[in-house]
């Protein structure tokens, strides 16, 4: 008896707790921030909630045009000096004014991190000559090197308040500490929001680690008041319970929902998605550089990866359209080039891949290997989308033309030590594009590495085409936007007739909401409760 | 006495420095965290400072060195991955899994041990060999898979229970709970279900097992022929004699749920210390792996060796020496 | 579920009475033939199942996530479906009952061996030999088996061999403890005393007569540990640090579904959820039943 009312008390109070007090948005994520402090990692879950609290001097719109943010205007020297004009009327969240030290502040803060994992907020600033302050709204930076990105990289750099530390007079002086006298503030100082003080929509309320993340509105905030008073991430790692959770009601919204799953949601007039490609390429790494690859096994003894008619015939083997249909359920667009068609620096009318075994076996047969050879696929299983799977099916093509193909999956903590010890042939990989550029992947990717370590930090298949790295390194250096574009261009043509690099598809994001709320896909991945929108 | 007790100590203090160098170099093993934690395009000069900070440029036996050194010190080292203390990384998810383990072994106890009775008590009734049969499945159901059709049945298919992660927590003696929130309790019933099953079915075994033993004792006997009621032999005499395993058993067991629920917390993205460590593994996060594992360790030896020095107490024809039960 | 053990009662000779506790209960003899019958399904897989799910020449993507009696492209029938490559469930199942009864039996095996010698020699030396095998398995039970399996598979790479070498590291320190306890009891016996003060050699005593009186509480409780370690096969292939993935075990085909629970393919999960979990309830079921013939006590 008394179980029963206890029972009728406990399910009255829960449906009721929902409609007592105003709910903030509810969010929830699929991989979690590991830190508010904004210069503490360079990765998307940390930058898309750092975006929240924090702003930079630019900004990227959802399709990673750069706009005007806390920098009202900027203008380059033709050479290396840059004049950034501050918006003016801008306070903190704490109410202390946006001036020129906050920004000179910030600079020096990435590079007295102490406890940063190392990040390219330090490359960035890094490159600085001199950073000079003529009035309180304007700042002028002068860089080492040319760097024609410089705008778009320092809408990635969070402006910190001068307020949090003590200091007297500010400068961009390393060696003097730049006037600090206080300790520079650390990671966990972030986590509990005394430091956590910025200009952005939003501010934090508190932090769980592994539960919750909590902001509210930020009421001193310079732009349009954002219409959720407080928004509450959630982080919950596997797609199907973050795709249930949206079904029972617990979230407002929820980022990468597996594409197949939206079947549940499509015919449902309580929810609404929306599908936005990214410039996230997924690709293949063939080991070139070598006489002796560790997973291929070929009978002449030689290693069948350095020969390009054999590299052009396994991307001639593969169905990029089946891929995308069958294990992507349309949530990709198949790759021809590195970034998708229409951003800066690529080709508008990249050659079709096309599959073709017929023509796929012909060349292996010139190539001498008409019975095939064995390989191994190497490819992570918790990394991206569907990677594993998208390997097999990948295996299973090469296998139609008389490639003997394995597969071995690996999770990425075994994976990527071991891809960057070179110890793969064919390596599955998987690259966005922070700066919205062709430059990104193809600096990084097919250069041969230099000297200085600047381009070919991830050249594991040891590719190396001296036309092309000559078209890049004169690209990355290039300030003037239409003949940077077109060396671009030239570059990726370059690399793409080697196929050392064979892509597969792009992936795309995909949100699901209810449906009173719409929701702008961003092609940079990052899930913003700026975002979200009510159904007026 | 004494000498044994100290004899065990140190056996146990080597246990644990042998834990702690296996833990280490096996996650060294695995592979290079930084290759995890610092994206590609990081210049290399950037690269290496922070594997100096880390300390990952020395010899791997001058990082246990220094590693060990600290922990004397009691500092286990800081995450990696989240820049802070282990130790308060830790500490701070203990009380979400300790809510779990506490609500599911609580329910493992309230189900299972009246069934049990039930189930010694006329053991070869139809009922009894239906709940025997039960705690067989019980037992055989892979964790893993019971919580996915948890989920499936009770928040996809009925939408009665949320599917994931933890429900509003509210400060109880300084420490954050979800005991005391309907939202919290909601989360909590399918990850403590999930937990409990297996336990439950530990538990129905333990009491029936013990009640059919306790039946046929002679004091038993005495006190039914004496025309005792049933009710009171049970209370008084039974029960008494299946508190003892019960009880050691559930400590046992809640000390290696609270340190391994690993599973139930992944399926159910619960923040608890499990999900820590298995994100510490997959991440290369080696401070958190191997504090956590030591720690683990360091509950296994005292549960055993409180165990085995109660025996000694309890029962005199142990002896001390070292070739006790 | 594996605690202590005290055997007594060896008066009947061990065939008959396993064979008689088979026999008594339905239950029993129900889990009896469905474990014989899974075995045979396993053992003749290759000669039963329409497809080798384990040779990608014989898959297509096209075909892949058909619903159980669909139609392949070239006409044959999936009964129970396929999965996201494009595998008959059916063949699937069967190869996949295949793996993880072979890693069961054959870690369960090296698991045995191990621990039974580690067990027996610490019942019988004493002293420091016990303090050192005991204090190991302490050491062993604290350590995560998901760290074991990524060390090996971060050394020495993936394989069934190596989850089968994995899964004898984790558990050969549970038999060790069931060993010794068992071996103790025994040693306590007034023959033992009577061998030790006749003067016999102590490795003639522990083979000859601790051995084989203590082995069968740990036989027996080994049983139910070939179901544990189908399970724990099947949760490290879960992590994704078990088999390889053109080779799924039972483990890995549900892994793989658990993906595809909620857009509806259900069959991807729960046919091999089902086929793992009618394995260890039938190996529980038959292990319990010679447990308690041999009233083995605990959990």
């Amino acid at each position: 008896m008394h179980k029963q009312t206890l029972l009728a008390c406990l399910l009255t109070t829960c449906l009721f707790a929902g409609s007592a007090h105003a709910q903030p948005l509810r969010i929830a994520l699929g991989s979690e921030p590991t830190a508010i402090d904004p210069h503490y990692h360079d990765l998307t879950p940390n930058n898309a909630l750092t975006a929240h609290i924090f702003e930079g001097l630019t900004r990227q719109d959802e399709k990673q045009k750069l706009h005007p943010a806390l920098a009202t205007s900027w203008e380059n020297d033709g050479k290396n000096t840059w004049t950034f004009k501050l918006r003016e009327g801008v306070t903190f969240s704490d109410g202390s004014p946006f001036t020129a030290d906050d920004v000179v502040f910030t600079f020096c803060r990435t590079l007295k991190n102490e406890t940063a994992i190392a990040g390219s907020f330090a490359d960035i600033t890094g490159n600085f000559e001199s950073v000079t302050t003529p009035d309180a709204h304007t700042v002028v930076i002068a860089t080492k090197a040319p760097e024609p990105l410089l705008p778009t990289f320092l809408g990635t750099v969070g402006i910190l308040s001068s307020s949090i530390v003590k200091h007297d007079k500010l400068s961009f002086d390393i060696g003097k500490n730049c006037g600090v006298t206080g300790t520079w503030p650390v990671v966990g100082d972030f986590n509990d929001g005394k430091l956590a003080i910025g200009t952005g929509p939003y501010k934090l309320k508190s932090y769980t680690r592994g539960s919750a993340i909590d902001l509210d509105r930020n009421d001193k905030y310079w732009g349009d008041a954002e219409p959720w008073e407080s928004v509450r991430f959630l982080p919950v790692p596997n797609a199907a319970p973050r795709l249930a959770g949206l079904l029972a009601g617990d979230y407002d919204v929820i980022e990468n929902p597996a594409a197949r799953d939206l079947a549940r949601i499509k015919d449902d007039k309580r929810f609404g998605y929306v599908i936005t490609p990214t410039t996230r390429v997924i690709y293949y790494q063939l080991d070139v550089g070598r006489a002796q690859s560790p997973f291929v096994k070929a009978a002449d003894g030689k290693n069948p990866l350095q020969d390009v008619r054999v590299r052009q015939a396994m991307s001639l083997a593969i169905d990029r359209k089946a891929i995308v249909a069958r294990l992507m359920d349309g949530a990709a667009e198949p790759a021809y080039q590195f970034l998708p068609t229409g951003m800066f620096g690529t080709l508008p009318n990249p050659p079709e891949l096309r599959y073709d075994p017929a023509e796929a076996k012909k060349l292996l047969a010139e190539a001498g290997y008409a019975n095939g050879f064995q390989l191994t696929l190497s490819t992570t299983n918790d990394r991206y989308i569907n990677d594993s799977q998208i390997t097999q099916a990948v295996a299973q093509y090469l296998t139609q033309v008389g490639i003997k193909a394995d597969v071995d999956a690996m999770t990425r903590a075994i994976y990527f030590p071991r891809r960057s010890k070179k110890e793969l042939s064919v390596a599955l990989g998987g690259w966005g594009s922070t700066s919205g550029e062709a430059s990104s992947f193809l600096r990084q990717w097919p250069a041969t590495p230099n000297k200085e370590g600047t381009v070919g930090g991830s050249n594991y298949g040891g590719y190396s085409n001296p036309a092309f790295d000559k078209l890049i390194l004169e690209a990355i250096s290039t300030l003037d936007d239409a003949k940077r574009s077109s060396l671009l261009q030239q570059a990726q043509t370059e690399m793409m007739k080697d196929f050392a690099f064979i892509p597969l598809h792009f992936e795309s994001a995909v949100w699901a909401h209810k449906a009173n709320l719409t929701y702008t896909g961003r092609s940079d991945q990052f899930t913003l409760a700026m975002s979200v929108k009510p159904v007026k | 006495m004494t000498a044994y007790i100290l004899q065990r100590l140190i056996q146990s203090a080597l246990v644990l420095v042998a834990v702690s160098v296996a833990v280490f170099f096996a996650v060294y093993g695995i592979g290079d965290p930084v290759e995890l934690l610092v994206p590609p395009q990081v210049s290399a000069a950037e690269r290496l400072a922070l594997i100096k900070r880390l300390g990952l440029d020395l010899p791997v036996w001058q990082q246990y060195f220094t590693f060990l050194v600290n922990a004397l010190k009691g500092d286990l080292g800081t995450s990696f991955v989240h820049g802070v203390p282990v130790v308060s990384l830790i500490l701070a998810r203990l009380p979400a899994t300790f809510e779990l383990v506490l609500l599911s072994m609580t329910g493992a106890a309230v189900i299972g041990i009246p069934l049990g009775l039930l189930a010694g008590l006329n053991p070869d009734s139809r009922p009894s060999r239906a709940i025997m049969t039960g705690t067989v499945i019980g037992f055989s159901l892979p964790s893993f898979w019971k919580g996915m059709m948890l989920v499936l049945l009770f928040s996809v298919a009925l939408g009665w229970l949320p599917t994931a992660g933890r429900g509003e927590t509210v400060a109880f003696l300084g420490i954050q709970t979800s005991l005391f929130t309907t939202d919290g309790l909601r989360h909590l019933i399918l990850p403590s279900l999930n937990l409990a099953i297996p336990n439950m079915a530990l538990m129905i075994r333990l009491v029936a097992a013990g009640t059919t033993e306790a039946m046929t004792q002679d004091y038993v006997k005495f006190a039914r022929a004496k025309g005792v009621r049933r009710r009171r032999i049970v209370g008084r005499h039974v029960l008494r004699n299946i508190l003892i395993p019960v009880v050691t058993v559930v400590g046992i067991e809640f000390g290696s749920l609270v340190a391994f629920s690993t599973i139930t917390e992944t399926v159910f993205s619960w923040p608890g210390m499990g999900k820590l460590l298995i994100d510490s593994i997959y991440q290369l996060d080696r401070p958190v792996v191997v504090a956590y594992v030591m720690l683990a360790t360091l509950l296994f030896v005292a549960v055993n060796f409180i165990v085995d020095v109660l025996y000694a107490v309890l029962d005199p024809r142990v002896k001390l020496s070292g070739d006790m039960v | 579920m594996n605690k202590p053990i005290i055997p007594d009662d060896t008066a009947t000779p061990l065939r008959r009475k396993v064979l008689r506790g088979i026999r008594k209960r339905p239950t029993t003899r129900g889990a009896g033939i469905l474990l014989a019958c899974l075995v045979l399904l396993a053992v003749f897989a290759p000669l039963i199942a329409p497809q080798n799910p384990y040779d990608l020449a014989t898959l297509s993507v096209m075909d892949n996530r058909l619903a159980p009696g669909a139609a392949s492209m070239s006409g044959s029938v999936y009964w129970l479906g396929t999965d996201a490559q494009g595998r008959d469930m059916v063949s699937a199942i069967l190869y996949g009952l295949r793996t993880s009864l072979l890693v069961g039996l054959l870690s369960t095996l090296g698991a045995l061996t191990i621990g039974v010698a580690a067990g027996l020699l610490a019942a019988q030396l004493g002293g420091m030999v016990d303090a050192l095998i005991m204090r190991i398995v302490d050491f062993m039970l604290g350590f995560p088996s998901i760290l074991v399996a990524l060390v090996l598979l971060a050394s020495v790479g993936r394989g069934v061999d190596k989850v089968i070498f994995a899964i004898i590291l984790v558990q050969w320190a549970q038999y060790a403890r069931l060993m010794r306890a068992s071996a103790l009891v025994e040693r306590r016996k007034e023959y033992i005393e009577a061998a030790v003060n006749f003067g016999l050699p102590t490795p003639y005593i522990m083979l000859a007569h601790l051995l084989p009186n203590s082995i069968g509480a740990v036989l027996v409780v080994s049983t139910i540990n070939i179901a544990s370690a189908i399970t724990l096969e099947a949760t490290l292939s879960f992590l994704g640090v078990g088999v390889p993935v053109t080779q799924p075990s039972l483990g890995l085909l549900i892994a793989n579904g658990f993906d595809y629970l909620l857009s509806g393919e259900y069959w991807i999960a729960v046919f091999p959820g089902l086929a793992l979990v009618l394995l260890i309830m039938s190996l529980n079921f038959v292990g319990d039943r010679l447990r308690r013939s041999f009233n083995v006590k605990g959990g």
